[in-house]
């Protein structure tokens, strides 16, 4: 067995025939199912706080306030690992994703103390997802005033 | 039917979530990344807009919700204060949801142990 | 008469005895194939610390001290002890041993520091630098996920190539008088990288290194496949022992039912939903130390090739878009 490139890409052909693949319909499938009945909660809880006398932006607080408290409690009770390894992208494109990767590092991280242990291991995923989405935003926010003020 | 429509909006997203995981190798942090940045670029455009009018939670509760609202606010605090806005429109209109992760966090790392699996 | 044979191997003028051999483990091992040939099993994966990685620790003291106590030695007996781990600077063996105050050699080899241990022991004892050595390896599930992938507690999903890391410990006790197995020759491998960079199909990535091994194992000896009752890998899995037949016959070396992998014997992959197989440094070590070692001692098998693999990357390396460099030792043990 030679280490070239010419052996190293028959080596990875062969691979990939030997390797299984994920059964991709079924996880697709199940991925859907959980992922929109998280959405159907959400759109239930959507309805039912409007009839209370909050603005759109709280009752989308409130929302992700119930989501994201449900997700710690599962996360907590080692319950959301299930989950999660059932419906996969169904569970963590959902906030419930987003919350679950800031409590997973959080609790597990304690050990190695309070500040650079759980407060900063908290941010692993989410610190990425914010830094994008606020540079994103920022981007689209420069566009819009160029567009909007300038021209 | 405003369910029906949730299920399927959310559900597509969600799928195409996995299709990217089982597909590409990318890891589900990564695709949270793509996914809130996509959220963002599609609201900055206007076309996330017409997903949420349609599928309603089922567009808001996808982390491309958190990217939409993140465009959504950019573009209202630069209406409001001008070319400020660009930096604080989109921390503020995500202020609420970050602030309720990081407590829930913090709440369970105070409540909760680690757990094996398996 | 020189000992080295070949280009990679080693063959003992006295072949070192393993006196004896210990195994712990945790519950999912536990509750596995092999159950009744372990030591002991561990339900609590804390075993009773405040954290994965001091329970990783007790897993080394509590082994290597049963497997002192049934050599019928004492401590003061052992000259060297050789041991490894996966957490970063080897923190599980040094943590694990610090009381014992022996003098120690740290080893990393991944998952095939067994084979590493094993081999550096046997050649101490051989060269009449030690009477008796203490060798080991071991892994812990937690303490693994949390330093490599993610925590625990995130909801992902395991693509079918993943292992499952093994909670166990094996050790065992070398010495150049008493009853046992004797390790008749080694063949120390070469690092072999073929370019994978899936940390999610370690047995691909492992796959040739163990091939380099084993070929190189057959031509220093002269020896043939069929030489050895049962040839085992460490922690290939299914994937990667299907990978590596392939390999051997493009070498020249047909292998049927004598090779089996320690992946694939630690658990049942249908019920314990493992995937490819187990993994870890204590993969090899405890299927080691519990069953082939027993399997030996009872006559069941005769020559037994044990060859741990491991895959020598960091979180580091894999972030910077390196492939995954593999190594893989072969010991040979043998029952007159």
């Amino acid at each position: 067995m030679e280490e070239n490139n010419k052996s190293k890409q028959e080596y990875s052909k062969m691979v990939d025939m030997v390797s299984p693949n994920s059964s991709l319909v079924m996880n697709c499938i199940k991925a859907f199912v959980v992922g929109g009945l998280i959405c159907v909660a959400g759109e239930a809880m959507n309805k039912s706080f409007s009839n209370y006398n909050f603005t759109k932006d709280e009752v989308s607080l409130l929302v992700n306030v119930v989501l994201i408290g449900a997700t710690a409690l599962l996360t907590g009770l080692g319950l959301f690992s299930k989950l999660g390894k059932f419906s996969g992208a169904g569970t963590f494109v959902p906030i419930t994703g987003f919350a679950n990767s800031m409590v997973s590092p959080a609790i597990e991280f304690k050990k190695e103390g309070w500040v650079f242990g759980m407060a900063a291991k908290m941010f692993t995923v989410a610190g990425p997802v914010i830094v994008y989405g606020l540079v994103t935003s920022m981007v689209v926010g420069f566009i819009y005033f160029v567009a909007e003020k300038v021209m | 039917m405003d369910y029906i429509k949730a299920f399927i909006v959310g559900g597509i997203i969600c799928l195409i979530g996995q299709i990217l995981v089982d597909k590409t190798k990318l890891t589900s942090g990564r695709i949270l990344v793509i996914f809130v940045s996509l959220g963002c670029i599609l609201g900055g455009l206007g076309l996330y807009k017409n997903i949420v009018d349609f599928g309603g939670a089922g567009a808001t509760v996808p982390l491309t919700g958190f990217g939409y609202v993140l465009s959504e606010g950019v573009k209202e605090e630069v209406d409001k204060i001008g070319f400020l806005g660009i930096f604080t429109g989109g921390l503020k209109a995500s202020a609420g949801g970050i602030s309720v992760a990081v407590f829930f966090a913090f709440l369970s790392a105070l409540l909760f142990n680690p757990k094996s699996k398996g | 008469m020189s000992k080295k044979m070949g280009n990679q191997t080693i063959r003992f003028a006295n072949p070192p005895i393993i006196v004896s051999a210990a195994a712990i483990v945790g519950k999912k091992e536990g509750e596995g194939p092999l159950a009744d040939f372990f030591d002991k099993v561990v339900d609590d994966p804390n075993w009773g610390e405040d954290s994965w990685e001091k329970a990783e620790s007790k897993f080394v003291r509590e082994t290597m001290a049963l497997a002192i106590n049934k050599a019928s030695i004492k401590t003061k007996d052992i000259d060297y002890v050789f041991s490894g781990d996966l957490l970063n600077q080897c923190c599980g063996s040094t943590f694990g041993i610090k009381d014992f105050k022996i003098p120690f050699f740290g080893l990393f080899g991944a998952c095939s520091t067994m084979g590493e241990s094993m081999s550096l022991g046997a050649m101490a004892v051989d060269g009449g630098f030690a009477t008796n050595v203490l060798c080991g390896a071991g892994s812990h599930f937690c303490s693994a996920e949390k330093q490599f992938r993610f925590p625990l507690g995130m909801g992902t999903q395991r693509p079918p190539s993943a292992t499952w890391t093994v909670t166990g410990n094996g050790a065992v006790v070398i010495g150049n008088q008493g009853t046992g197995a004797k390790i008749t020759h080694i063949t120390t491998g070469k690092i072999m990288d073929m370019g994978i960079k899936d940390a999610g199909n370690m047995g691909a990535a492992m796959a040739p290194a163990a091939c380099q091994v084993i070929a190189a194992h057959f031509q220093d000896t002269g020896r043939h496949p069929d030489y050895y009752d049962v040839i085992a890998t460490g922690d290939l899995g299914y994937i990667g022992r299907t990978i590596l037949r392939k390999l051997l016959k493009d070498e020249g070396y047909i292998l049927n039912e004598n090779l089996t992998d320690c992946g694939i014997e630690i658990f049942d992959r249908d019920k314990q939903d493992t995937h490819s197989g187990g993994s870890g440094c204590g993969c090899a070590a405890a299927t080691f130390c519990g069953y082939y070692n027993t399997l030996i001692n009872y006559g069941k098998i005769k020559k037994l090739l044990l060859v741990p693999t491991g895959a020598l990357m960091s979180t580091t390396s894999s972030q910077q878009g390196e492939s995954i460099p593999a190594i893989a030792h072969a010991v040979a043990i043998e029952m007159e």
